[in-house]
């Protein structure tokens, strides 16, 4: 054996041979790899020929023969806390490297723990690939310990799933379900592994992945549907551009930053695509829906035509469907043709990957949007609503504040992951996106526990980049036990807790739809999370006062390794701008007093 | 609070002036048009796997789609099975089910026919006090006695969808004890095939 085995537990903090970077030197001194004698190095082998270098996992009985093969492979295993935060982390790591997250897990509760980190990936489309053990073929429908239907239970929330039936074509499932993940509109796939088939014997060797031969994702667009589509989108007098996650999904960031600048239009984002288009340009309009800029949500509400690309216009963004965009054009381009017309009527449909796209549109323009008025009018509407708050140095510390320190005190390319909620929400708005996959969030299942094992993912994935987590005390607590696999992993993440004491949004909707009775949200006592920090080996810190944050901002990035920084903030504040759920966009509130004026 | 924001309230901010309908349709806000719900056979060509059913049955339910009914039968190469969907929604609803359908990894082709051959069959137990009675509306609907006893004369019958409501109906004032039907299975009409996407 010639490869370094990741045993655990290094050192904390200065351990280095665990790094993924290291492995690749010892693999290319094998001239030929070993040939595979059963169904689970067939799996492993999958994997290795489809480039994948780290997967997150936790152990367990049914998926101890894949485990077995792993122990002479040059994948990188990561044990996790929680099957969860192995579905997570994979996500994250998705995100950030554009290849799919790989994770595993054993039959029953293993496989069932993974379910959220699936439907997170598969609403957000996410590429990920589950292994997960099951009961040997035999006792499968006899209710066998720890069998769970895992094929049945995640058909809904995966782009695909496989039973494997066989040793000799496992392998191929593997690749099969790993192309499936990567290509097209990306999204999670898995293979549910009985225990007969990883430990029958086989020589056959896995090739590299190949999509199903009933997949062919589309590239180019019609040109005719192209050419309609410019017109329209040239006559426009009020044109935007609705990039949505698709763009980076499809690593078109390039393409429209040429395509808008070019044509001097308008950018709005969806959330899952903040950063594809550098907020502090002066055509970026950022993120509309519920609660996006006043000046993209007037953008979206009063253009004339709308160039959606990749996006399914998911209900935080439209609000109610009868006054978005009511005046719009809508050329809805997707390389998944059932997302055209599903939410919002497509005038123009166009069907095809989005660089493609923005690639045939340039050539396609028969001139630029006649569009300075409104363009004047988009920067009217930035001066009009601007994203500011209130910082009174002797009122606690607001959340806003310490997004914004953060993000002073961090390179352009650093990537924030999120859980769910009003930090999140903080995160997006107060920190100004430069660069695509650089916000790493549960966008469409809005999975609370996502941030810290996303931060994780994203820190393997990108290791090179300063990973930070913005979390929620509620979110937090979720999965807060990740911490044992960043410091296990020496992993530099740097995670704020924007702690109010409770679940701020749900609070925040209870005093605004709910007569103020806040059930079950408020939590009277939250540990110390410096102190369980601590505990776990990291590294924590306290905040609390304006005249701190700058000082322990930049101690707690500088610490080589996990730490965690307890911000204690203002315990009143809340996410404005606001748009009520189903309401209409060009009605937003930017505070209280606004909302209450539209509700009533 | 945050006290500072500034720009016009929200009564106050330009409002335009068109609007959707709930399906997402710009539409005259003085006219608003909903899509009525019509009928569609739809045929998909699948693998012939265990748990296609499910993914296909999953699908519509979990999509809130109408199934009027479902058919499946193997085809010919042993490898493919052919399932006949009818369902009942609106225009952009039928386009969904298409699109749906096609993203399902064991799914090789969809199509809605249009002008195709649809049949049903239909098992119809009567009671068996007029047998003469029975086996006259049975042979008026193209249909036959298959079990005929002292008390109940069982009818089979193939047909359109419309046809057996009907002969069903022709059949009430013997007295139907039980109804079987399999629901509308269809081919493509003429030489035109059933497999093949439609876009």
């Amino acid at each position: 054996m010639t490869e370094q085995r990741p045993t655990h537990p290094p050192e904390p903090a200065t351990e280095t041979s665990a790094d993924p970077d290291t492995e690749p030197a010892d693999e290319e001194q094998e001239t030929t790899p070993k040939p595979v004698q059963n169904g689970a190095q067939a799996v492993i082998r999958a994997l290795e020929n489809a480039g994948v270098e780290t997967a997150f996992g936790v152990q367990g009985g049914a998926i101890m023969p894949v485990y077995d093969a792993l122990y002479d492979s040059s994948v990188h295993h990561i044990t996790m806390a929680h099957e969860q935060g192995a579905s997570h982390a994979a996500d994250a790591y998705g995100i950030v490297t554009g290849d799919p997250g790989v994770c595993l897990a054993t039959s029953g509760p293993g496989a069932t723990n993974l379910v959220t980190g699936l439907a997170d990936a598969n609403m957000d489309s996410d590429p990920v690939l589950a292994l997960t053990g099951q009961v040997p073929t035999e006792f499968v429908g006899n209710d066998a310990f720890q069998e769970t239907d895992t094929v049945g239970v995640t058909a809904p929330v995966t782009k695909g799933n496989y039973f494997a039936t066989s040793s000799d074509t496992v392998g191929a499932d593997v690749g099969e379900a790993f192309a499936l993940a990567r290509d097209g509109r990306q999204g999670p796939t898995l293979v549910d592994l009985p225990k007969d088939v990883t430990k029958g014997p086989t020589d056959v060797e896995p090739g590299e992945p190949e999509r199903p031969e009933t997949y062919n994702p589309p590239t180019d667009a019609d040109p005719e549907a192209v050419d309609e589509a410019a017109r329209a989108l040239a006559a426009a007098e009020k044109p935007v551009i609705l990039a949505g996650g698709g763009v980076i999904k499809g690593n078109a960031s390039d393409e429209l930053r040429q395509f808008a600048t070019e044509h001097g239009i308008p950018v709005v984002t969806t959330m899952p695509s903040v950063g594809v288009f550098p907020e502090d340009h002066e055509l970026a309009m950022e993120m509309a829906g519920m609660h996006g800029t006043g000046y993209a949500n007037m953008a979206v509400t009063h253009c004339d035509v709308m160039f959606a690309v990749g996006t399914r216009f998911d209900d935080r963004l439209t609000g109610g469907v009868e006054t978005f965009a009511p005046d719009a054009e809508l050329i809805h381009a997707d390389i998944d043709a059932s997302e055209i017309s599903k939410n919002i009527h497509a005038d123009y449909p166009v069907v095809g990957d989005a660089a493609a796209v923005f690639r045939q549109f340039a050539d396609a323009m028969p001139r630029s949007p006649d569009a300075q008025e409104w363009r004047e009018q988009c920067a009217t509407w930035k001066d009009e609503y601007p994203m500011t708050y209130d910082a009174p140095k002797d009122e606690p510390l607001k959340p806003q504040f310490v997004v914004e320190a953060v993000d002073e005190a961090t390179p352009d390319d650093a990537i924030v992951a999120t859980g769910v909620g009003q930090h999140q929400m903080w995160a997006v708005q107060y920190w100004t996106y430069k660069e695509p996959r650089t916000w790493v969030s549960s966008h469409g299942l809005g999975a609370m526990g996502y941030g810290l094992p996303a931060a994780i993912g994203a820190k393997v994935g990108a290791p090179d980049q300063e990973v930070v987590c913005f979390d929620g005390d509620g979110s937090f607590l979720m999965t807060c036990q990740e911490l044992a696999v960043a410091v296990r992993e020496s992993l530099d993440i740097t995670v704020f807790v924007l702690n109010n004491e409770a679940i701020g949004m749900v609070r925040q909707w209870q005093d605004a739809f709910f007569e103020g009775r806040r059930m079950a949200s408020e939590y009277p006592w939250v540990p110390d999370f410096a102190a369980l920090a601590d505990a776990f080996g990291a590294r924590g810190f306290t905040l609390r006062e304006y005249d701190d944050v700058a000082d322990t901002v930049r101690e707690a990035l500088d610490y080589e390794g996990p730490s965690v920084v307890d911000c204690h903030i203002d315990p009143r504040e809340n996410v404005f701008p606001m748009v009520p759920s189903g309401g209409d966009n060009g009605r937003f509130a930017m505070n209280s007093d606004q909302l209450e004026e539209i509700k009533g | 609070m945050t006290g500072d924001m500034t720009g016009p309230a929200p009564s106050e901010r330009p409002k335009p002036a068109g609007r959707r309908n709930h399906q997402g349709i710009r539409v005259d806000p003085d006219a608003l048009a909903e899509h009525q719900p019509r009928r569609a056979v739809i045929s998909a060509l699948v693998a012939h796997e265990p748990g296609v059913l499910a993914d296909v049955s999953g699908l519509f339910a979990r999509r809130q789609f109408n199934i009027e009914s479902l058919t499946v039968g193997p085809t010919t190469d042993g490898e493919t099975a052919r399932m006949t969907i009818v369902v009942e929604e609106p225009e952009p609803g039928i386009e969904q089910v298409k699109r749906q359908l096609r993203k399902e990894i064991p799914v090789h082709s969809v199509r809605e026919l249009e002008g195709s051959t649809e049949r049903e069959l239909a098992l119809i137990k009567v009671d068996g006090d007029d047998p003469a009675g029975v086996s006259a509306v049975a042979e008026m609907y193209g249909g036959q006695a298959v079990e005929a006893g002292a008390e109940v004369v069982t009818v089979e019958l193939t047909g359109t969808e419309a046809q057996v409501d009907a002969a069903i109906e022709a059949f009430e004032r013997y007295g139907v004890r039980e109804v079987a039907r399999t629901g509308t299975a269809a081919l493509a009409g003429g030489p035109q095939e059933t497999a093949g996407d439609d876009q």
